[in-house]
């Protein structure tokens, strides 16, 4: 497995272990916005560390990704772009227009705590 | 200089090796890891395109030297239908496929040199070269 998929507490966490090919990334893609309904899971991350390039075609799918989590009732982080990713990225005119990113997995746990609490604040839950 | 790497583009799993293999190319030359991945976005790029839009083609991976320096060397071929408007597909933004539209350009922006040669009908070569600062 090339990304496998962990659920801990309300979250679902996808490791990225190697380079994706298309067809991969789809596929981690579709898995994820059935695992939330699945799982009723509150947040997702994407650990992006072990991902070689981040070129046009993985930056919009996952912006597709966060956008369609988003519509599920969950949010999207995505952590551990290398410097050397996000260096190409700007020069390619890549952005991650509709999803958050996180220096690493805590600070992404971190982020989705806080979104929580601050959903169930307003919520009144 | 050694005989230039070849990779044929079939399937999306090629993608991955071309740039792969550009990147290894990168580092031999003794391009930091940062410029490395930048040639490496780059081909991934240009063999999507070729996969995309000719359906199959070849990535040739070359060493090169000019005077004193050092490059490399990334010529992408196809023989699909070719690009109908070079000059729209080099801006950003514009796409066919419904895609972000920034392959061409941003492989462009990503290298130090980067030609276009398509005819309609016969297919297209892209040719770019990065030198190492």
């Amino acid at each position: 497995m090339k990304a496998p998929v962990l659920k801990q507490g309300n979250y679902l966490i996808a490791s990225i272990q190697a380079a994706l090919s298309d067809a991969d990334l789809t596929q981690l893609c579709e898995a994820l916005i059935t695992d939330v309904g699945r799982y009723r899971s509150r947040g997702v991350i994407v650990d992006v560390t072990a991902l070689d390039v981040m070129d046009s075609f993985s930056s919009r799918t996952i912006n597709q990704l966060a956008h369609m989590v988003k519509l599920r009732g969950a949010e999207t982080v995505i952590v551990g772009i290398q410097p050397e990713v996000a260096f190409a990225m700007v020069q390619l005119g890549l952005t991650l227009t509709s999803v958050t990113t996180a220096l690493d997995l805590e600070e992404g746990l971190g982020y989705l705590d806080r979104w929580q609490q601050r959903r169930s604040v307003r919520n009144g839950r | 200089m050694d005989a230039d790497r070849r990779v044929s583009i079939r399937t999306d799993r090629d993608i991955v090796e071309a740039r792969q293999q550009g990147r290894i190319l990168a580092l031999e030359i003794g391009f930091s890891p940062g410029d490395a991945t930048v040639i490496s976005a780059a081909i991934s790029e240009i063999a999507r395109n070729i996969f995309q839009y000719a359906g199959q083609g070849e990535i040739s991976l070359l060493g090169v030297e000019r005077g004193e320096r050092q490059g490399v060397q990334v010529v992408g071929t196809d023989h699909g239908p070719g690009i109908r408007d070079l000059h729209k597909c080099m801006m950003d933004g514009y796409s066919t496929s419904g895609s972000l539209g920034l392959g061409l350009p941003g492989a462009k922006r990503l290298m130090d040199e980067f030609e276009v040669d398509s005819r309609l009908g016969f297919g297209t070569t892209i040719t770019m070269r990065k030198w190492r600062r």
